[in-house]
C-alpha cells in the first residue's frame, strides 16, 4: 500500500521518540494496544506546575501510520493543558495524515494513548493528595498479571 | 545494484530472457490457432502447444497426454477440486485438506462445503509439516478426495508427497497435490508419486503470469467434471482457445528448470544460508518452518518486537514479502505462521524472503546489512523491546484490547 507524505515523513523523521523515567511524578505515561494485533503504542507526558504538557515522548510497535500518528500527537499535545490535549480527537489525526479506512485503527489508538497518559498523571496527583505514596510506575494498560 | 532488489521470486519470478524468445515468434509470426485444422498457421500453432506439453510433462515425470493447460495454479486447483468431488460425489461427501494450504484450496473447499461437501482441515506441527498418523486418522471410508501442497508458498516447507500418496492409494481416495511453488525446486516424479492430480504454475518458475497447467493421472485414469464449457479443448477438461504464446513460454520455463536445476539450486541455496546467516546475527530473530525439509530459495524470519509491516517500510530497497497481512482490514497475522503455533507477536514481525536466479551474493549482502540498521532503528522505537530489554515477560501483560 502506498502511504501519504505525511507519513513516511514521520516515519523517516520520527519527533520525540524515547522515553521518560515512568515513577517521575511529574510524568504521566500511557501504553495501549496489544501485541496481538500488530501495535502497542506507549506515549510520555511531562507536566510543569501550571499543568501545561510541556514535552512529549513516545515508542511504538506497529506499522508506519501507527508510528507516524504517535510521533504527530506528541507534537500535538506540547504546550497544552491537559483539558485542552483531551480534546484531541482522531478524526483530526486521520485528516492531518491522510490515512485510509484501514489505518483508522491506528488514529484511535493514539487518541487513547494521550487519554491513558493523561489519567495516569491525573492518578498520580490525586495520589500524592491523598495520602504520600508513590503511585504505581507500571504504565496504564499494561499491569503485570497476577 | 540496481534498486530496489527483488527478493519475493515466491511471490513471481521474472521471466528469464530465453523464454521471451520462445515466445515472441508466438505473437510476431505464429498466429495461428491451435484449434485450426484446415492450414498450415493451425498446425504450426498446434505443433508449438505440443512441444511445451512434452516439455512440462518430462519436468514432473509424467505423459504430455496428462498435461492439462489452464490460466494457472488457482485454476488448475479449482478444476482438480471441483471437478473431481463432483465427479466421485456418489462415492462419499468428505475431502481432506491442510490448514496452511494456499487460499486457492481452502476458498475452493469452503466453495465445496456450500455444495454439501465435508472437508476436514488438518493441523501441521511446529515446523510446518503434516502429521503423517494424523492425516491416516483423519481418512474416513467415505474420504473421496485428498489435497497438500507440496511447498508452502509461506514458509517453503515440503511435505512427503510420496507417503500421503500411498495412505491415499491404498484407500482408493484421489490425491491432487498443489506444486505451484515445487516446480523447478524439487524433483517431481509422476511416475513414481501416487498422485492423482497436480497443479502447476508457469509464473513461480521464469514462465510467463497467466497459464498453468493441470496433470490428471490416466494410469489409473482419474475423472473430473469440466468447470469451463464450449469448445470441448483440452479433451473437454478446459475449453477456451489456447494462449499459444503463453503456453511455449511455460513449455521453456520448464525444460530450462530440467536443464539447469541442480546446479541452480545449489547457488540459491548458498545465498539463501548467506542470508539466514547473516540475518541470525541480529537477537531475537526466529526462522519459520523447518530448515532442513524446505525448498533452497525461501527464508522465513520473524524480527521479534518489530513490527512487520513497518519493517518492509524501513527496507524498502530490497522487495520482500509481510508474513502479516496488516493492510487489510482484519488486522489478522499470517495465519500459516498461527498454524506453526507462533504467537501472535513473531506472526506480526514475519518477513519472507525467497532468491532466485539472477539474485546476486552483492544483493544478500547489502540486505544483510541493511536489516541490521533498520530492525536495530526499529527496535529502539519499540516498547515491547524496551519491556523486553528491562526484562518484563510480555506474556505476563495484561493488554488492553482493541
Amino acid at each position: 500500500m502506498s502511504y501519504s507524505e505525511k507519513v513516511v515523513d514521520h516515519y523517516e523523521n520520527p519527533r520525540n521518540v524515547g522515553s521518560f523515567d515512568r515513577s517521575d511524578a511529574s510524568v504521566g505515561t500511557g501504553m495501549v494496544g496489544a501485541p496481538a494485533c500488530g501495535d502497542v503504542m506507549k506515549l510520555q507526558i511531562r507536566v510543569n506546575r501550571d499543568g501545561i504538557i510541556e514535552d512529549a515522548r513516545f515508542k511504538t510497535y506497529g506499522c508506519g501510520s501507527a508510528i507516524a500518528s504517535s510521533s504527530l500527537v506528541t507534537e500535538w499535545v506540547k504546550g497544552k493543558t491537559l483539558d485542552q490535549a483531551m480534546q484531541i480527537r482522531n478524526t483530526q489525526i486521520v485528516e492531518e495524515l491522510a490515512l485510509p479506512p484501514v489505518k483508522i485503527h491506528c488514529s484511535i489508538l493514539a487518541e487513547d494513548a494521550i487519554k491513558a497518559a493523561i489519567a495516569d498523571y491525573r492518578g498520580k496527583r490525586e495520589g500524592e493528595s491523598h495520602a504520600n505514596v508513590a503511585p504505581p510506575s507500571i504504565p496504564h494498560a499494561a499491569k503485570a498479571a497476577a | 545494484m540496481r534498486f530496489p532488489i527483488y527478493l519475493d521470486y515466491s511471490a513471481t519470478t521474472p521471466v528469464d530472457p530465453r523464454v521471451v524468445d520462445a515466445m515472441l515468434p508466438y505473437l510476431r509470426e505464429k498466429i495461428g490457432n491451435a484449434a485450426s485444422r484446415s492450414h498450415a498457421f493451425g498446425w504450426e500453432a498446434e505443433s508449438g502447444v505440443e512441444k511445451a506439453r512434452e516439455q512440462v510433462a518430462a519436468l514432473v515425470g509424467a505423459d504430455p497426454r496428462e498435461i492439462i493447460w489452464t490460466s494457472g495454479a488457482t485454476e488448475s486447483i479449482n478444476l482438480a477440486l471441483k471437478g473431481a468431488a463432483q465427479f466421485y460425489r456418489d462415492k462419499g461427501p468428505h475431502l481432506v485438506t491442510v490448514r496452511t494450504e494456499h487460499k486457492a484450496t481452502l476458498d475452493t473447499m469452503r466453495e465445496l462445503e456450500r455444495s454439501g461437501f465435508e472437508v476436514s482441515y488438518l493441523e501441521v506441527q511446529p515446523d510446518g509439516l503434516l502429521d503423517l498418523r494424523q492425516f491416516e486418522a483423519a481418512l474416513r471410508p467415505d474420504t473421496i478426495l485428498a489435497s497438500v501442497m507440496m511447498v508452502n508458498n509461506e514458509i517453503g516447507v515440503i511435505q512427503d508427497i510420496a507417503a500421503i500418496g500411498e495412505l491415499c492409494r491404498g484407500r482408493g481416495i484421489i490425491f491432487h497435490v498443489d506444486a505451484a511453488q515445487a516446480s523447478g525446486k524439487v524433483p517431481i516424479n509422476l511416475e513414481a508419486l501416487k498422485v492423482d492430480l497436480m497443479s502447476f504454475s508457469a509464473h513461480k518458475t521464469y514462465g510467463p503470469k497467466g497459464v498453468g497447467a493441470l496433470y490428471v493421472r490416466r494410469k489409473p485414469r482419474v475423472r473430473l467434471e469440466a468447470q469451463i464449457h464450449g469448445g470441448g479443448h483440452e479433451r473437454g477438461l478446459r475449453s477456451g482457445t489456447l494462449p499459444t504464446h503463453q503456453i511455449v513460454g511455460m513449455g521453456e520455463a520448464f525444460r530450462i528448470a530440467k536443464e539447469e536445476m541442480s546446479p541452480d539450486n545449489e547457488r540459491i541455496r548458498a545465498l539463501r544460508d548467506r542470508l539466514w546467516s547473516g540475518l541470525s546475527e541480529i537477537p531475537e530473530v526466529y526462522l519459520n518452518g523447518d530448515l532442513e525439509r524446505r525448498v533452497p530459495h525461501n527464508l522465513n524470519v520473524s524480527f521479534n518486537f518489530v513490527e512487520g509491516e513497518s519493517l518492509i517500510m524501513a527496507i524498502k530497497e530490497v522487495a520482500v514479502s509481510s508474513g502479516s497481512a496488516c493492510t487489510s482490514a482484519s488486522l489478522e497475522p499470517s495465519y500459516v505462521l498461527r498454524a506453526l503455533g507462533r504467537s501472535d507477536e513473531l506472526a506480526h514481525s514475519s518477513i519472507r524472503f525467497t532468491v532466485g536466479r539472477f539474485t546476486t551474493r552483492e544483493e544478500v549482502e547489502y540486505t544483510i546489512d541493511l536489516l541490521r540498521r533498520k530492525v536495530t532503528r526499529l527496535r529502539d522505537m519499540s516498547p515491547l523491546w524496551e519491556m523486553h530489554s528491562e526484562g518484563v515477560d510480555l506474556n505476563s501483560v495484561q493488554w488492553s484490547a482493541h
